[in-house]
């Protein structure tokens, strides 16, 4: 049987992840990555890392970001960029890319992108334009340095984390002539500012300290304003050394036409389009995904290296000869060490799959978030908690198209009407994107972090100096961050303990059990049996959960809970990263002969991916079967009815996972085959 | 010359140099090991010919650049994805193998019939560029059999610089034993040019100016031209050169004692 001959190149990974026919996007990549394995390596390797200190050597960066098109990525074309449309799967994989080498690098290029994001998503059409504008480097014939901003949420002692309903930073009037612009006074302190160092502006949340001023909001300041612009001291981090993070102090005057998405005046009171928190929920939707594939890009990037140094091993020394085994295929010859390596490497790919998956949601989700907004202002539905209202009455119909969608026959028209309904639309991908955009931060940063750690231990010695190729350590270290910025771990999970009981979301997840039941029976390599009764254990417990009680009479499900509420979000997470790596699987098999490249040689790439999918599924199962089990019996006792319904879908789950250990000795098998490189692309 | 060139060049593709490249012997003779899986690049050679073009055509008004590539459609299109955003060029493509082991003849022929039909291509105007070798053959000749085909009988091979005069005659310096260099000078186009390593650097990726170039590579892909060749020689074997490896790694060795090291080990 043909096995997995190279390492999945390019045209492989178009199809997997979707973007075969987006020539820009596909360039983009290119780009990135000629970059991450140039400069960015060249960086890392002559020690860059070893100060706190933004220096020259470190900001030869920002001008590489210019010339080779990555700042402009995030603009529209009128604005200076070269991408129309949503770009969240481009920047998703720029992010990715640049994070093979060096994540502080994908950070470091984000930064002026998340200040630009409360801009972007809520700005008004003239704020958008023009800080937009300014931030596109110089065209040919232009004198002016690009604009670089930074964004600033999370604030210093006593308040040193993100409670981003509580805010110290003040607003308050500090000029109002009659007929005139109020001029405001701003007076924010940030802590763990990321880009401060060359930041021409910031975009402060503020909360109001002045009865003229209705709530909190967003304000940009900028470093010409008059007052304080100061950069403060710079962080000591010991990750991601190639971004810039000091703790700013700002207190400035700016025009009331700073604050982001603008205001009106109601009785002489200055009242904000949007507070902050309503900017915050849409800005980190979108720039959590990044984040999330950073780490999953690390992952997949230890492969080669790890490759590299189990054949390696005992070449060289007197210990073996050419054409012995312990010669050729070094540590291979132990069936552990790439059993292990098959799990980062599954491991890698459902980060991936989820994570891109989020990306290209959210590429859907954007201009029908837009036109939702549209339509809502068209009926005079203002504000966040009306909009929800509104929306909450439009589930039934989300979960009827659900419904329609997945049967075999269906009454065209109202289907027809439905899918063209904007506020069905939204609610149904909203719905999803709630739950794929925490889940992917959440799982592919915390359980990379962990698998990281094993990529490490792969290498043995090697892997804790500094002589590690592919600059392991560094990227075990920096995988903390990733789990701990843009909302920390515990965040993402309380949003899932609320998002994950949607039932526009509930309804979908019932019909992806369907569909994985029958995919799983016409293709059982795939593992797809496997999630769908995971996620079959998983949706009767948390209906358990709700109807349960521990013995003091308490409810299980509660959000004061979080031993029930937490656990269960980390089991969802498991199992959506295995249902999306089995849809990518799926997609290469239809997709791949196709391509005459991807054609060559395609028995053995899909067998190896799909063995990988079966190793992944049923880990992310034990998982969830494990969380669930602790869920059903840990509060207990419970009624016997219960467990023996509980036991029966358990022992189903067990039952399906049959062959997975036969799959990962195939998949770490084709490791012992696979062709690599002879050399890595970036240096030590 | 006030009108400018037409600057062809030839470039092929090659499997990334840092893959494991091993001969093996298919249904449709040689080839190398999993060679359409492997990652591709344009050509190194072909690559300098490529940044010297689209220097000269900018410096030079009324100049135009196409880049001809004969290679597998799928594979060049990868490849395009990078070179397309390095400077602005027209593609021409040719379907057809990039191996190594394709004749030289067949291959150059093949590329003079392209050349030949671009439409609007004014011969008096044209310089045809390459690289003096490739990295997947080296065998020196392909660009001599495009010339002859085209009846362009002024070649320079292994050039590092090529300049433009006052009088429009252009000077050139092609490589030549012990590290020197011949220079001669031809009163103008039509010539052949095999580029030795030049004297650019390559230009950073681009997407903007990819952009630019992918409203052209796309339909130039789409419309390849199929191109079989003949049976080319019949190779008895064949074999990468055998290569020993002695690498060390050695961090902050000071730079004298590497010089030293360096020369004892020529001198041994
Ligand atoms: C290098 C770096 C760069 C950064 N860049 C920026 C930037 O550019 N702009 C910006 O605004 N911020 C930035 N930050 C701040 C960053 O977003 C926060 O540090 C991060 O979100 C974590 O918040 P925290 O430190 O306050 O942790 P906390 O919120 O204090 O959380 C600590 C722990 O408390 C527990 N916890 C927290 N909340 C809950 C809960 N609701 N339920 C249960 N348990 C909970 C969890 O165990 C959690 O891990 C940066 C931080 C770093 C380190």
């Amino acid at each position: 049987m043909d096995t997995l001959r190279t390492l999945p190149g390019d045209d492989v990974r178009q199809i997997m992840w979707r973007f075969t026919d987006r020539y820009d996007i596909q360039m983009v990549v290119q780009s990135a990555r000629s970059l991450a394995r140039g400069l960015v390596a060249r960086l890392v390797a002559e020690g860059a890392r070893k100060t706190h200190e933004w220096t020259d050597h470190k900001a030869q960066l920002l001008e590489a970001f210019d010339t080779s098109g990555l700042t402009a990525l995030f603009m529209d074309p009128h604005q200076g960029g070269f991408i129309d449309g949503p770009k969240n799967l481009a920047l998703a994989l720029v992010a990715f890319e640049l994070a093979w080498v060096d994540a502080g690098a994908a950070t470091c290029s984000l930064a002026t992108n998340l200040a630009l994001a409360p801009i972007h998503e809520r700005g008004t059409t003239e704020q958008r334009d023009e800080y937009m504008g300014r931030c596109v480097p110089p065209l040919p014939g232009e004198d002016r340095a690009p604009f670089r901003g930074a964004f600033a949420l999370t604030e210093p002692l006593p308040y040193v984390g993100v409670e981003t309903n509580t805010l110290v930073g003040k607003l308050r009037v500090a000029k109002w002539e009659e007929g005139e612009e109020p001029i405001l006074q701003v007076d924010k302190r940030g802590r763990f500012i990321t880009g401060m160092d060359f930041a021409n502006f910031a975009t402060c949340a503020v909360d109001t300290d002045d009865p003229r001023i209705k709530s909190s909001c967003i304000v940009i300041v900028e470093d010409t304003d008059p007052g304080l612009f100061d950069r403060g001291a710079p962080t000591l981090k010991m990750v991601h050394q190639l971004s810039s993070t000091r703790d700013p102090v700002f207190n400035l005057q700016v025009p009331a036409s700073r604050i982001v998405g603008g205001y009106t005046v109601k009785d002489g009171v200055i009242v904000p389009n949007f507070t902050h928190s309503e900017i915050i929920g849409a800005v980190f939707h979108r720039t959590r995904v990044p984040v999330a594939l950073m780490t999953t890009a690390k992952l997949l990037s230890a492969v080669e290296p790890v490759i590299r140094y189990q054949r390696q091993r005992f070449r060289g020394g007197d210990a073996s000869e050419p054409g012995t085994s312990k010669y050729e295929l070094g540590l291979q010859a132990k069936p552990d060490s790439v059993l292990r390596l098959v799990d980062i490497w599954a491991a890698g790919e459902a980060g991936a799959s989820l994570g891109f998956a989020t990306a290209r949601l959210f590429d859907q989700l954007d201009p029908t978030e837009k036109e939702k907004d549209r339509v809502f202002a068209e009926r005079g539905v203002c504000g966040a908690k009306s909009q929800l209202t509104a929306l909450r009455k439009v589930e039934k119909q989300a979960i009827e198209y659900l419904q329609m969608e997945a049967a075999p026959t269906r009454d065209e028209a109202r289907f027809a009407e439905l899918g063209q309904d904007t506020l069905v639309r939204f609610a149904l991908l909203e719905s999803l994107a709630n739950i794929l955009c925490p889940a992917c931060k959440l799982w592919n940063t915390g359980n990379g972090a962990n698998v990281m750690r094993e990529a490490l231990a792969l290498m043995g010695g090697y892997g804790i100096t500094e002589d590690c190729p592919g600059f392991l350590f560094y990227k075990w270290t920096d995988a903390q961050l990733e789990a701990t910025y843009e909302g920390p771990e515990a965040v993402q999970r309380r949003q899932l303990s609320i998002t994950m009981t949607n039932e526009v979301f509930l309804a979908r997840l019932r019909i992806i059990i369907d569909q994985f039941m029958a995919l799983g029976e016409s293709k059982p390599e795939t593992g797809a049996a496997v999630v769908a009764k995971g996620l079959a254990l998983w949706l009767w417990t948390i209906e358990f959960l709700h109807r349960a009680k521990d013995p003091s009479g308490a409810r299980l499900y509660h959000n004061r809970r979080q031993n029930v509420t937490f656990p269960m979000a980390d089991a969802l997470c498991w199992l959506m990263a295995s249902y999306c790596q089995i849809g990518d699987v799926m997609e290469l098999a239809e997709k791949g002969p196709e391509n005459a490249v991807v054609a060559e040689g395609l028995e053995g790439t899909l067998g190896f991916f799909t063995d990988l999918s079966l190793v992944q599924a049923a880990r992310a199962a034990g998982e969830a079967s494990r969380v669930c089990a602790s869920m059903v019996y840990g509060f207990g006792p419970q009624a016997a009815e219960e467990l023996d319904a509980f036991d029966a879908l358990r022992s189903q789950l067990d039952r399906s996972m049959a062959g997975a250990a036969l799959a990962k000795d195939r998949a770490a098998q084709a490791l012992t085959q696979v062709m690599i490189p002879e050399a890595l692309d970036y240096p030590l | 010359m006030s009108a400018g060139y037409h600057i062809v060049v030839c470039g092929g593709i090659v499997p990334d140099p840092l893959q494991t490249l091993e001969p093996v012997q298919g249904p449709a003779g040689w080839g190398l090991k999993n060679e359409l899986m492997l990652p591709a690049i344009l050509d190194p050679w072909a690559g300098h010919a490529l940044f010297e073009a689209a220097n000269l055509a900018k410096n030079v008004p009324g100049s135009k650049v196409w880049l001809v590539s004969m290679g597998p459609k799928a594979k060049l299109q990868q490849v395009m994805m990078t070179i397309a955003q390095k400077v602005p060029f027209e593609l021409v493509v040719l379907d057809g193998p990039a191996s190594g082991f394709a004749d030289a003849h067949e291959t150059g022929a093949a590329l003079a019939e392209a050349i030949a039909a671009i439409p609007g291509l004014d011969t008096s105007k044209l310089l045809v560029f390459g690289g003096w070798q490739s990295a997947s053959r080296g065998a020196g000749a392909t660009m001599q059999v495009i010339g002859e085909k085209l009846g362009i009988f002024e070649q320079f091979q292994g050039v590092d610089k090529l300049e433009v005069l006052a009088d429009g005659a252009l000077r050139v310096l092609e490589r030549v034993e012990g590290g020197s260099y011949q220079d001669s000078v031809v009163s103008g186009a039509p010539a052949v040019f095999g580029w030795a390593t030049g004297e650019l650097p390559e230009p950073p990726n681009n997407p903007q100016v990819g952009m630019q170039n992918m409203r052209l590579v796309m339909p130039a892909l789409q419309k390849a031209k199929p191109v079989k060749l003949e049976k080319g020689p019949e190779y008895s074997g064949v074999q990468i050169p055998s290569q020993k490896r002695e690498t060390r790694v050695v961090k902050d060795a000071p730079v004298d004692q590497i010089a030293k090291e360096i020369v004892d080990w020529l001198s041994a």
